[in-house]
């Protein structure tokens, strides 16, 4: 049974089954592999992608939930987002495999508060496991991005 | 090195070919002795390097391309590696490009190692010559053919940015040069930059080439490669470590949609499938009855009791566990009666690396093709592992290495193990039909390989003055090393690192300091800083128990003994931290302070904590590194951030326990990691220096625990005796 999904502005018929995870429809069927495996079970967010807007973990996310729904990965972010911008001057990544997954989090939030606060990052950025500790580059390349200067 | 192997072999391999096959088969002495770096390029295709050699490609059109012979997995290598490079050729920085170098034993061995490899904090340490001198050769090349062509001595011609000039207002681009550079024969000696004249090295242009694309998504990691005819596999494996199959049903996993095959190898089962969900699908399906007669069953509770027994006389350790001294000084005799006495005992669990990308590797083996893609860390290791299992020599096994999602030491395994049980699916699969081994998060977290449990028992008596007069020491571990390549028999260094060579010790008399390694069945490995993961918090965090007890200011009392030791450059990195960290903590900030030298490179970390319902806070941490000559201080900076973060996931949060052998955290829900809201915003300040690169990779991560815990000392009174700090 085909489903079909609206990915990075794109109509796509998919041939996995309804109950696939989204990850691993991007990842092996679309060759979607900016999106990462990382726990399987929502814990670390380097799955992250949107879901009409808002930040959700794709290994949890059967395919089958989503039609209609607007998809959008780090692909579709264009490389040129100023958030990825802010990454690169900032020097973010180190290993860099949870890097699209935090920058969609990031995205997804500055996409509904421009400019936030510390409180606003640890909320919602923690949903997103760095093990290399990028954090606090993270933080100031968010503020960077949102036109904050960085305590 | 070891009798020739009387297995067969393939037809018509030389005596030398038949002595690494032995080696291979035997897992003999290769790490050491025994020239393993030239016995194994045996079987590597010859390879046209170009006029500039193994580390610079020059393209026609003038662009430089430096091969590194490290694999970056985040440290931040890549860019400290090409920067010596561009420094020394005066290449145009902005447009040098890093790529990976194949797996070659002989040409890109790790020069402090003997095969090629990346560990030990040593990338840019072990290449600063080597790329120092392969850059000034290439430029000693374009000055000669521009000397030349514009006939001036070639003393007057500069090289600058990719420009190469002379004083007469002739330039020329590399572009243009390249051809006659490359006839000109490399020197052998050429004559290095001054490095009061580096305008790159030591400078915050050194940035890293790969942001961009590790934040576009477009940067390939293993677990991205997509071959054609691939096939994902997933394995199951058993639930307890020394376990192995008994026997299985594959009927119910075969009927996924998608699943290709079901089939034994010697670590568990395997599923091949044509995509990952599908070998996931199938390996849930699939039915084993595991054979636990040899299994490691004890629990981590056991397991540390028994080294409480050994550390307090209870037991005496016998065999391999017995004690051994690490460093003694002044005999046994007991000290004068001075002073307090001290004691102290720490626990430290077992650390899983849990890097961001579970363990993966992609091999093709069969139909003439040996052929392995991924993160390797120990390319010759993980090339004599795959030539055992595929009976090809080893050097003939290709390597493409890949961007790595984070090792912290878990790749750099003498048994090669997922790369070993990805090489025996796709051996069984043939053909060289490409097969991807994906773990899961749970494969990766399960499958061992730990920082080891580790006790110390430490009984300090202070003289009259109120500094050491007598250090007993008891460290009860396993060893890492013990049975490896590297041919370690008795102490094994990376379990008393740190607390072996402590300016401490140095200062004082009589130092008795001894270490017990049972054997356990369960399986250790470094774990980024090793030793330093728990001598650091040890020595630190006494030490300022030492201060407390002779009523003596914790810091006065570490530079009364770094004076005393000559550990000089500890007593710089302290000072340099004070400084900068300013007279006085925030308030409600409470500071704890530590200093540790790891991989020849000495950090101190001033932190300050608080106490959030019971949960220590750690908010701002001023570093202090003395690393020799900074090559890439952006990196040294962020290299001290995450060290700081890793090291305080672990002393907050790590822990893996066993319950009846079995592994209880499987995922980031139960081994829990430092989050965002909870990251600390660390400081970094580098002490000049024109010594040779030490490490950086590692030493920024063990001072941060003993820091807290000193802070906590400060605010509570009451010492930390076992890790982690939060115990959920």
């Amino acid at each position: 049974m085909a489903t079909t999904l609206d990915i990075n502005g794109k109509t796509i018929g998919v041939t996995a089954a309804p109950d696939t995870p989204l990850l691993w429809v991007l990842r092996d069927e679309l060759g979607l592999t900016g999106t990462k495996y990382g726990c399987g079970i929502a814990q670390c967010g380097a799955c992250t992608v949107h879901a009409d807007g808002a930040a959700i973990r794709s290994c949890q996310t059967p395919i089958g939930a989503l039609a209609a729904v607007k998809i959008v990965t780090i692909e579709g972010l264009g490389g040129a987002h100023p958030l990825q911008a802010a990454w690169v001057r900032h020097d973010v990544p180190q290993c860099g495999y949870c890097q699209s997954g935090q920058i969609m989090s990031a995205a997804a939030l500055m996409a509904r508060t421009p400019r936030p606060s510390d409180a606003d990052i640890d909320s919602a950025m923690s949903g997103n496991i760095c093990r290399c500790g990028t954090y606090q580059r993270i933080r100031a390349a968010i503020k960077d991005a949102g036109g904050v200067r960085a305590a | 090195m070891n009798a020739p192997m009387k297995a067969p072999v393939p037809a018509g391999p030389s005596r030398r070919e038949l002595i690494v096959v032995s080696a291979v088969a035997a897992g003999g002495a290769l790490l050491v002795g025994c020239s393993p770096a030239s016995l194994l390029s045996i079987g590597v295709k010859p390879t046209d390097f170009g006029a500039f050699g193994p580390f610079i490609r020059i393209g026609q059109d003038g662009a430089v391309t430096v091969v590194s012979k490290h694999i970056e997995f985040g440290q931040g290598n890549h860019a400290g590696l090409a920067a010596i490079v561009a420094e020394e050729l005066g290449a145009d920085w902005d447009t040098v490009k890093v790529v990976q170098a194949p797996a070659n034993a002989r040409v890109y061995a790790n020069l402090g190692m003997g095969v090629q490899g990346t560990g030990g904090s040593s990338a840019i340490a072990n290449s600063w010559p080597q790329l120092r001198a392969a850059g000034a050769a290439a430029r000693a090349m374009f000055v000669t053919a521009a000397a030349k062509g514009w006939k001036v001595p070639a003393g007057e011609v500069t090289v600058k940015d990719g420009i190469v000039s002379h004083a007469s207002g002739k330039s020329a681009r590399f572009a243009d040069l390249l051809a006659e550079a490359a006839k000109v024969a490399p020197p052998a000696n050429p004559a290095l930059k001054d490095p009061a004249t580096f305008t790159l090295i030591g400078t915050d242009r050194v940035r890293r080439k790969d942001s961009l694309a590790k934040s576009t998504g477009t940067a390939r990691f293993t677990q991205d490669v997509h071959l054609p005819g691939m096939l994902t596999a997933m394995v199951a494996h058993p639930p307890r470590f020394g376990a192995t199959v008994k026997s299985f049903d594959g009927a119910e996993a075969k009927k996924i949609p998608g699943v290709v095959d079901v089939f034994q190898i010697p670590t568990g089962v395997a599923v091949v499938a044509n995509n990952t969900w599908a070998a996931h699908q199938g390996r849930e399906a699939l039915k084993v009855a595991w054979d636990e007669s040899k299994a490691e069953r004890r629990g981590s509770g056991a397991i540390l009791a028994s080294y409480h027994d050994i550390a307090s006389g209870r037991s005496t350790p016998a065999g391999e566990a017995r004690w051994q001294a690490f460093e003694t000084r002044g005999g046994e005799t007991a000290p004068a009666p001075g002073g307090a006495v001290v004691e102290a005992v720490y626990d430290f669990p077992y650390l899983a690396h849990a890097t961001m990308e579970p363990m993966n590797c992609v091999a093709e083996i069969g139909g003439g093709k040996h052929k392995l893609t991924f993160g390797s860390q120990i390319p010759t290791v993980d090339q004599l592992n795959t030539g055992k299992i595929a009976f090809v020599l080893p050097g003939s096994v290709e390597i493409e290495t890949l961007f790595a999602g984070g090792s912290f030491g878990r790749r750099a395994n003498f048994q090669s193990d997922y790369v070993s049980e990805c090489v025996h699916v796709a051996k069984h699969v043939g053909g060289g039909r490409p097969v991807k081994l994906v773990w899961t998060r749970e494969d990766d977290m399960t499958a061992g390989y730990y920082r080891p449990l580790t006790h110390h028992a430490v009984k300090v008596s202070l003289g009259a003055d109120g500094y050491p007069a007598h250090w007993r020491h008891r460290v009860v571990t396993q060893s890492i090393q013990k049975g490896s390549p590297t041919g370690v028999k008795d102490v094994d260094e990376t379990t008393v690192e740190g607390t072996k060579g402590s300016p401490y010790l140095a200062a004082t008399p009589i130092v008795d300091a001894q270490v017990s390694m049972p054997a356990i069945g369960v399986p250790v490995l470094w774990w980024r800083s090793v030793g330093a993961t728990h001598t650091a918090f040890v020595m630190e965090h006494t030490v300022d128990q030492l201060a407390r007890a002779a009523g003596k200011d914790p810091v006065d009392y570490r530079r009364a003994l770094y004076t005393k030791a000559g550990a000089h450059r500890h007593l710089a990195v302290l000072n340099l931290a004070l400084g900068k960290a300013g007279p006085a903590a925030a308030a409600g900030w409470t500071r704890g302070v530590a200093v540790h030298e790891s991989f020849g490179s000495v950090v101190a970390q001033i932190a300050e904590v608080k106490l959030d319902g019971g949960v220590p806070k750690v908010g701002r941490v001023v570093t202090a590194i003395d690393c020799g000559t900074a090559v890439a201080p952006d990196q040294i900076a962020a290299q001290m951030e995450g060290g700081t973060c890793l090291g305080l996931a672990a002393a907050l949060f790590g822990q893996i326990t066993l319950t009846d052998g079995a592994v209880d955290q499987k995922n980031f829900d139960t081994y829990r990691v430092l989050r965002m809201n909870e990251a600390p915003t660390v400081e970094t300040y580098i002490l000049p220096s024109t010594a040779p690169p030490s490490g950086v990779g590692e030493p920024g991560t063990p001072v941060i625990a003993p820091a807290v815990a000193n802070a906590l000392l400060a605010l509570t009174g009451k010492p930390t005796t076992s890790l982690p700090f939060v115990k959920t």
